[in-house]
């Protein structure tokens, strides 16, 4: 078993039980708190996979921004902790539902057959290039539509939201 | 020159735009009036413009086609916007836009402080563009939107006062009418292309096309078909036997409409319109004989009618209605120049009687309103001595009248006269000639009479309005007087234009010059005639006999309204006494509505309930409904399932994420 | 890759234990943030694939997610304050008006 084989089952137990952490915890404040570190063990995966911008962007975008609003808004609205009714009773269905869900993505797996590398993307380019070059070169010629579209996502969500919270309803 | 064609029907629609668009805003009478008015009086100056350049072209070069820019191109369908210049529309135009301008401003005073003016100068100008594109077009479409435009102009004007149940009433009818001659209009415009593409490879709609095809129509079989569909859409327009009940009805409408739309110039479309193509009427001598019986019987049914009407402007009504029946006689017997010469004149005389009419209950209505009296200001038995009131309104009044009865030297008398003589010598009808002749000299005699009968109770005799009222009686407004005078003086001199050949040489050689300058438009249909027809030869004394004839008819006709009116008034009321069956028929109009209703509006209104309860009701709406119900059935079912609980839904869509899974996985 | 399959995996058991808070967590924000999970889980999917089909259209996939997820968490964020506002609460079982 080689030091990377190792380094991967730490970082995997971690992630799976701040998972956990994110479904179990009482307080959502800490929840929050271990769904940020999810979020950093999935940026370290980025990061052995070789995709550096990912792993930058996962840490910006998720841990960064949409984290530090998800606690801001938990803090703003200063919700009390309901012991008696933080899990609702469904609690065995919804359990036996996600199990047969890993089963079921188990199964893909076994069944599943995965081809062999189709594109010229090797680790060799990716060292002498830079992930960040590759990434933009080809969203700015293939994708260069959807990533406008995006912006105007990003600006309907601005519009949105900025209605929804400023709107009392009677 | 003739390019700038498109400005005559152009300035009305402006006109239209501006008051139906802004009239609300502007509200000053005088400005809105002025709109109006100027807007006509511009299309009237370029129509005098193109018609003096028309007649500064040889005589066999005056048919113009001016293509503005092509409407409508669907394979061998080719229709465009396109105008024909030539005498007949030429003169079409000059009648139109003239009469027009002076009605418009007629109409600034006489619908003064009216409800709605800005509506009614809006409407007004609508149909004018409407009449001038019905007249102008150069193909069947473009003239049958101009002909549906004057319909629905018609129908809007008839019911200008809406709130009173009888003008929007009367509107209706006249719409439904109309449709039905429409429905003529719209049958003889396709099987004419239809036929023509089909036979003879020529796919055209176009009237210069269609002339120059001429030779190319048999004679009967075909063309009795088409025609007479086109001419089932001139009796709907022109109100002849059978669809002419919707004229005297459509007297509901403001008195300067009737003048205009109902008398001078929609009514007259259906004579255009068999003028225009007169090439192919020519071409089925049962269609002429049609034509031409039709017309006859109108003038002298509607004549008769108009005898026992009370209402001032009922007797108008049916007068132009039998009026129109000459104008027919004449189309039927070949005489086309003498239609339009007598739609000229009529148009003339016939606005100037409504006009005057109209002065008469305008100042009737304002005395009978000064004293609170709710008499008819329109029934000519609350009227007499009128004459010292309104002298002016009387002299024009006069005039007209004198024009109508046909006494020598006012404008009548030229043309009635000259349709008489047509329809006894021409020979297109053979032994049918005296016939006809007899019908129009009876109705000429009727119609000296009764009109005389509405002068006399009208403006002489003592005063019968209410007590008191006399006093607030008095001549109208000069912008209502000068339009009468105008039109008083073409009613006395219109005739000059066509003096007969006969009279012309008396009189050391006075062409006729209508004759002349419509004869290049209905030169075919006559070339057709004179080969097909013994030319009858007739003396001069049969002539001269003849018009003497005429002339006593009307001398006698109005001796004798003289006789019952004036110097015995006594005798219409034992006369009305001593065949009151007689006399009750011809009041109520031969019960000709009542008879239509009868046979065809009830039986139509019955099937309308018939459906309306049996089809629409039961089988319509119990589909619909039916449909609703079985929605609102599921959907009570379905409705639990929403629980509005999200952890429902969250729970639902993860079981059909691993059906769905499970589905490819273990399929 | 021969470590394709863990991750694979490691994906697998994020995604359900993700799937499993959405369905029986009842803190609507808690939800929210399984769903977060739920979405990082198929990044990470995402990203493995391109790399080891050496294309670079996961990985941009991935990006689109991102940009998504941020807009959803504005305007998710958004309605739990209004929400909040009118309700005092955040308990997704008390958003349940919307029934028959």
């Amino acid at each position: 078993m080689d030091i990377s084989s190792v380094f991967f089952a730490l970082v995997a137990i971690v992630a799976v039980v701040s998972a956990l952490l994110v479904v179990t915890c009482k307080n959502p404040i800490n929840s929050a708190l271990a769904l940020v570190l999810t979020f950093f063990c999935l940026a370290t995966f980025y990061a052995m996979l070789n995709a550096p911008f990912m792993a930058a962007i996962q840490i910006i975008v998720y841990a960064g921004a949409i984290m530090v609003l998800v606690i801001f808004t938990i803090m703003l609205l200063n919700i009390r902790v309901d012991e008696n009714k933080k899990h609702s009773h469904q609690l065995a269905l919804g359990s036996v539902i996600g199990i047969i869900v890993l089963m079921m993505t188990g199964l893909v797996l076994t069944r599943g057959k995965v081809s062999q590398p189709v594109g010229d993307i090797t680790n060799e380019l990716i060292n002498s290039q830079g992930h960040t070059e590759l990434i933009g070169k080809v969203m700015f010629t293939d994708f260069l539509l959807p990533f406008e579209v995006t912006s105007i996502l990003l600006l309907v969500a601005i519009v949105g939201a900025v209605i929804l919270a400023k709107r009392k309803l009677s | 020159m003739f390019d700038n064609v498109w400005l005559i029907p152009l300035f009305p629609l402006i006109g239209f735009l501006i008051n139906g668009l802004l009239g609300k805003k502007i509200k000053n009478e005088t400005i809105i009036g002025t709109i109006g008015s100027v807007a006509v009086f511009a299309s009237f100056i370029t129509a005098v413009m193109i018609f003096m350049n028309l007649i500064g072209l040889p005589a066999n070069e005056r048919s113009v086609n001016v293509k503005i820019f092509s409407w409508i191109s669907a394979g061998n369908f080719n229709a465009d916007i396109a105008f024909l210049i030539d005498p007949l529309s030429c003169l079409m135009m000059l009648v139109v836009t003239g009469i027009s301008t002076v009605i418009h401003i007629y109409s600034i005073g006489y619908m003064h402080g009216e409800e709605g003016f800005y509506r009614f100068f809006a409407y007004l100008n609508l149909f004018v563009f409407s009449m001038l594109l019905l007249v102008s077009g150069n193909n069947l479409l473009l003239m049958f939107v101009g002909w549906e435009g004057v319909g629905l102009c018609s129908y809007l004007l008839i019911g200008y006062y809406f709130h009173k149940k009888s003008a929007s009433d009367a509107g209706k009818k006249a719409f439904v009418m109309n449709r039905v001659g429409d429905f003529g209009f719209l049958l003889g415009t396709f099987t004419l292309f239809w036929w023509l593409g089909q036979t003879h490879d020529v796919w055209t709609i176009q009237f210069t096309e269609l002339a120059k095809n001429a030779d190319l129509f048999p004679t009967g079989g075909i063309v009795t078909i088409i025609t007479l569909c086109f001419f089932l859409g001139a009796t709907g327009k022109s109100a002849q036997i059978p669809l002419y009940t919707w004229l005297p009805d459509a007297m509901e409408g403001p008195t300067p409409v009737s003048a205009l739309i109902h008398a001078a110039t929609m009514v007259t479309a259906g004579v255009y319109m068999i003028g225009r193509m007169s090439f192919l009427f020519i071409r089925s001598p049962e269609t002429m004989l049609t034509v031409a019986v039709v017309g006859a019987c109108t003038a002298l049914f509607a004549a008769t009618i108009g005898t026992a009407q009370n209402d001032i402007k009922r007797v108008l009504a049916y007068s132009t209605v039998s009026q129109l029946g000459y104008m027919f006689l004449a189309m039927g017997v070949g005489a086309f120049t003498a239609g339009i010469f007598h739609l000229m004149t009529h148009a003339f005389f016939k606005a100037c009687l409504f006009l005057g009419s109209g002065a008469v209950i305008h100042s009737m209505h304002h005395a009978l309103h000064h004293v609170h009296s709710h008499d008819d200001a329109q029934d000519m038995r609350n009227m007499g001595g009128l004459k010292k009131f309104m002298p002016l309104t009387y002299l024009t009044f006069l005039t007209a009248t004198i024009a109508i009865a046909g006494i020598p030297g006012f404008s009548g008398f030229f043309s009635k006269d000259e349709i008489l003589w047509q329809a006894f010598a021409n020979p297109l009808h053979g032994s049918m000639n005296t016939v006809l002749w007899a019908f129009g000299a009876c109705a000429a005699l009727l119609t000296a009479f009764y009109m005389f009968r509405l002068v006399f109770m009208t403006f002489h005799g003592t005063c019968r309005i209410k007590a008191g009222a006399e006093k607030h009686l008095h001549e109208s407004p000069m912008v209502i007087v000068v339009p009468l005078l105008i039109l008083a003086f073409f009613a006395a001199v219109g005739g000059y234009f066509g003096v007969p050949k006969l009279i012309g040489d008396l009189f050391g050689g006075i062409p006729n010059y209508l004759e002349h300058f419509l004869s290049p438009v209905f030169a075919n249909a006559e070339a057709y005639m004179h080969a097909h027809t013994h030319h009858a030869h007739h003396s001069h004394a049969l002539e001269w006999g003849l018009m003497g004839t005429s002339v006593v008819i009307a001398v006698v006709g109005i001796s004798v309204a003289y006789m019952l009116y004036m110097v015995n008034p006594d005798i219409p009321k034992k006369f009305t006494s001593a065949f009151p069956v007689l006399h009750r028929a011809v009041y109520n109009k031969w019960y000709v509505d009542e008879i239509y209703d009868f046979v065809f509006v009830n039986p139509c209104k019955a099937l309308g309930r018939l459906l309306w309860k049996g089809f629409d009701v039961l089988v319509v709406d119990g589909i619909v409904n039916g449909v609703a119900t079985v929605v609102m059935a599921f959907g009570g079912v379905i409705r639990y399932f929403q629980t509005g609980q999200i952890y429902n839904y969250a729970w639902t869509m993860a079981f059909g994420v691993v059906v769905i899974v499970g589905y490819y996985l273990f399929k | 890759m021969d470590n394709l399959n863990s991750y694979l995996i490691l994906s697998a058991v994020l995604f359900s234990i993700g799937t499993i808070g959405v369905l029986t967590r009842k803190n609507a924000i808690v939800v929210f943030m399984c769903i977060e999970l739920m979405l990082n889980a198929v990044n990470l999917t995402f990203v493995a694939f391109s790399r080891h089909l050496g294309n670079l259209d996961g990985q941009i996939f991935v990006f689109f997610i991102m940009t998504v997820a941020a807009a959803e968490a504005a305007v998710g964020l958004a309605m739990f304050i209004a929400f909040f506002n009118n309700r005092e609460s955040i308990d997704i079982d008390d958003a349940n008006i919307m029934k028959w």
